[in-house]
């Protein structure tokens, strides 16, 4: 193997060659963008769609995308408009957004941040999307979250839980209208200690992964500062499907409460696990042996059957909502019925929730006057709303993280139907889960300046 | 030519020439038009095709040259990232240190993984290496938590030390660049209705790709790589004349494993986020199928088959319902609603089931891949000449010594 054979030939081959590729970054420094990324051309604009297709939270992503459909067609002036009636901004007009037609595309996230990331970076470079939405999961949506800020478009966060999305992982051009971990610890410990009693002993079954952690922690510190005591904490890894070898322990350990940190597949099959082991008709310490699941939703109630009936737990929103607690809440009926219509059935929280933020932006984008990035989000931090479905609601400036009530939820005795499966026990205010934007749960981020672009 | 011969130095070049624009030719179908859902021109797609030939160049050096199947290898592709997100965050937003400690870290891993695993041949070796893997994504996941991030992954953020690197202003994105030249920096071209988009991180991830497969030939055409095939020809001949063969398993594997390290740190270098999920033991069965798919054991088979891997996962996935009814929209209702629900399936995200039946078909018509594919279709246009001048004519020739 010899590399030595210079001739006068070859040296000035290799010269050329070398330094046409160092030429060649130089002139690639001559951008030819200006404004902001994706300026919409044309009389259409491109939302893309980012939803897990396939893995665990298929089921989440599949409802997500009914909604986005449903918004489309209701910021394009066709169906029955939804909740663009009851919002309280009245921007919107059914002419899609300031005057051009939405377009949009879909990508799977397979519930990987690595899969997320390509699905949400082909939207931006290959089809012009101005703004990305959805996800079913926390670690997505600080993955893909990232990604928006870097390439300058806006990220409105689907389903996503866990605090650091809007705490440490927080940017400037994303936005979260879900609740969080700390606000699900912060309802349902008063409506825990009512229900249940001061002196609880309780033992956590947790998710092995962030959204997990941050769940544990806020439960904790929420029961904790009521008098609870936490026996002891378990993680579990995220693939599990049969959790009995968890579950087994738990009676030993002297807790009365068992909380599962658990979501989607998880969480059904720990639930069922633990109701098969008969930890429901126990009682320890003198006491009725309850299960709590910090995070609820009807994907999952369905998927637990039986098994959820008096199970507490928090949501964001239900479809129930508007009918059950009067006109606070308006705009709710109005969205479940051109679902309805539409699909057939109730929509979830997570399609709510994707629903609703994107005609956010549309809105914000209308009010703004403009689709830069840097305008949204003017136009979205401390706007202050009504009308879509949970009441008083406030975009905070401070981490882009939406204020409003947290519905705690109680698996049904009696379900009238196959979409009824949760009631609703009680709605904390909004005031009651509010935190300091330097909350230790929320510490260390910074959201930054926004970023249009090129 | 730099050390080859005249056919590989022949190889080389079309390789250099179809990365170089390869903006204009994944790009053929102009801007909206029906078929522009078929475009692969955008930066991401483009890095993603050299990283992952990159890393299927490397998986190549073993298992087409000693026939060892690893089924781990995108552990070393994780670790390598790992390394790189680290370098980013630790001492500089540069790319070069962190693809630098990216294949030295992979490197050093591959030799305990290899160390160990190469103690045994066959089935048990391939298992031992999928051991491996699972093990670290497992670790990655959620013991090493940490370190790695777990579910969320790392990403580079304004308060790391960053000790070469001025510090950032609160909330500040770094971004990756080579001496300031930013991997998200390009240009766009326009030329009627056809917009080419050139970006400065693929221009430095196809240069890398194309020493990456300059050293591959060296390989290939050295004793070295004589060795390698005669360890995969008949290893327990080869020790019984005494020879004993473990170095020489043991430094492919290593020299495999570093390229999925540069693959890996290439990854970060291109798009600054790590994930846990890219160690699963699927990622390593992914870069087997490119080779398979591609042909194994060939120069050039690897890269072909991580291109075709990759562009259906990211356009024949993006294909849903909506751009179907649109495609066959001119037909009659009846007509097109039987089309969408026929070509459904395999769309979208069943592109996986298209992938399954065309490696399925390429295994049992092709077994030499993609490339044998090719050869065919080149005999059939010199049919004299049979195997004379096709550039993989390499496999055939693994009677003759290599020349010094």
């Amino acid at each position: 193997m010899s590399f030595s054979k210079l001739t006068r030939r070859g040296l000035i081959k290799t010269g050329a060659v070398a330094s046409a590729g160092l030429a060649l970054p130089t002139y690639l420094r001559a951008d030819g963008h200006s404004g902001f990324t994706n300026a919409p051309q044309g009389d259409t604009v491109t939302l893309g769609f980012n939803v897990p297709q396939s893995g665990p939270y298929a089921d989440e992503g599949a409802d997500e995308l009914r909604a986005f459909e449903l918004a489309v067609e209701h910021l394009n002036g066709e169906g029955d408009g939804g909740m663009m009636q009851t919002f309280s901004s009245k921007v919107l007009e059914g002419n899609g957004i300031m005057g051009k037609k939405v377009n949009f595309v879909t990508g799977d996230t397979q519930t990987k941040s690595d899969a997320a990331r390509a699905s949400a970076k082909s939207m931006i470079e290959k089809d012009g999307a101005v703004m990305i939405s959805g996800g079913s999961s926390s670690g997505v949506a600080v993955a893909v979250q990232a990604l928006c800020q870097e390439a300058g478009v806006i990220f409105m966060a689907g389903l996503t839980h866990a605090n650091d999305t809007t705490g440490k992982d927080k940017r400037a051009n994303g936005f979260r209208h879900f609740f969080n971990s700390y606000m699900s610890g912060a309802a349902l410990a008063p409506i825990l200690s009512n229900e249940y009693g001061a002196d609880r002993k309780a033992y956590h079954l947790t998710a092995d992964y962030n959204w997990g952690y941050t769940t544990e922690e806020a439960v904790r510190s929420s029961t904790e500062a009521l008098g609870w005591e936490t026996v002891n904490a378990v993680k579990t890894p995220l693939t599990q499907t049969d959790f009995s070898a968890y579950i087994a322990p738990v009676l030993q350990s002297g807790a009365d409460v068992l909380v599962l940190n658990h979501y989607g597949g998880n969480m059904v099959n720990s639930l069922t696990n633990a109701v098969q082991f008969g930890l429901r008709d126990k009682e320890v310490n003198g006491k009725k042996f309850e299960i709590v699941v910090p995070l609820y939703s009807e994907l999952m109630a369905r998927g637990a059957g039986q098994n959820i009936k008096g199970i507490l737990g928090s949501q964001n929103w239900d479809w129930k909502l508007e009918n059950e607690l009067g006109s606070r809440y308006a705009g709710t009926n109005a969205f479940v019925q051109s679902f309805g219509t539409k699909y057939g059935f109730p929509p979830s929280q997570a399609a709510h929730t994707c629903y609703v933020q994107t005609l956010l932006y549309a809105d914000a984008v209308t009010r703004a006057g403009s689709f830069n990035p840097c305008a949204v989000v003017e136009a979205l931090a401390g706007f202050e709303f009504d009308g879509l479905g949970n009441g008083p609601t406030l975009y905070r400036a401070d981490d882009h993280q939406c204020f409003k009530d947290v519905v705690v939820v109680r698996g049904k005795e009696t379900p009238e139907n196959e979409y009824d499966l949760v009631e609703i026990v009680e709605v904390t205010p909004a005031e009651q889960v509010t935190y300091a934007p330097d909350h230790p749960q929320f510490a260390g981020g910074s959201l930054g300046t926004c970023n249009a672009g090129a | 030519m730099f050390g080859l011969n005249k056919k590989d130095a022949g190889l080389l070049i079309v390789v250099a020439i179809l990365a170089l624009a390869a903006p204009f030719i994944l790009n053929p179908f102009p801007e909206g038009s029906a078929m522009a859902q078929f475009n692969a021109g955008y930066p991401d797609l483009m890095q993603r095709l050299v990283i992952f030939g990159i890393f299927a160049i490397g998986f190549n050096i073993l298992f087409g040259l000693t026939g060892y199947l690893s089924f781990g290898h995108a552990a070393f592709l994780g670790v390598g990232s790992y390394a790189a997100i680290w370098m980013m965050k630790l001492l500089t937003m540069n790319v070069i240190p962190a693809i630098v400690v990216s294949i030295i870290i992979a490197g050093l891993f591959s030799l305990l993984v290899g160390f160990i695993s190469l103690r045994r041949s066959g089935i048990y070796f391939s298992i031992l290496t999928l051991a491996f893997a699972q093990m670290s994504y497992a670790l990655a996941y959620s013991v090493l938590t940490p370190i790695t991030g777990g579910e969320t992954g790392l990403q580079p953020k304004y308060t790391d030390p960053r000790v070469l690197d001025k510090a950032l202003e609160a909330g500040q994105q770094p971004r990756a660049n080579l001496f300031g030249l930013e991997m998200n920096q390009g240009f766009q071209l326009e030329m009627g209705n056809w917009v080419f988009t050139f970006n400065a991180g693929y221009y430095i991830a196809a240069v890398v790709m194309l020493v990456a497969f300059y050293l591959s030939i060296r390989i290939f055409r050295s004793p070295f790589g004589m060795m390698l095939r005669a360890v995969k020809s008949n290893q327990q001949r080869m020790n019984y004349t005494g020879l004993n063969s473990k170095p020489y398993t043991l430094a492919a594997f290593v020299i495999s494993g570093m390229y999925a390290g540069l693959a890996g740190g290439l990854l970060v270098a291109m798009d600054t986020q790590v994930g846990a999920e890219r160690m699963f033991w699927t990622a390593s069965g992914e870069v087997v199928l490119m080779t398979i798919l591609g042909g194994a054991g060939t120069l050039i088979g690897p890269v072909l088959g991580a291109g075709f891997i990759k562009y259906m996962e990211n356009i024949v996935s993006k294909i849903n319902k909506s751009v179907l009814e649109q495609w066959f929209a001119f037909m009659p209702d009846g007509i097109e609603d039987v089309l969408v629900a026929i070509i459904y399936p395999f769309v979208g995200k069943g592109w996986h089931l298209t992938l399954g039946l065309l490696f399925m078909l390429v295994v049992i018509f092709l077994p030499g891949g993609l490339v044998e594919g090719g050869q065919r279709i080149g005999k059939m246009f010199r049919r004299r000449d049979a195997n004379a001048n096709s550039i993989e004519a390499d496999a055939a020739e693994q009677r003759k010594p290599a020349a010094e």
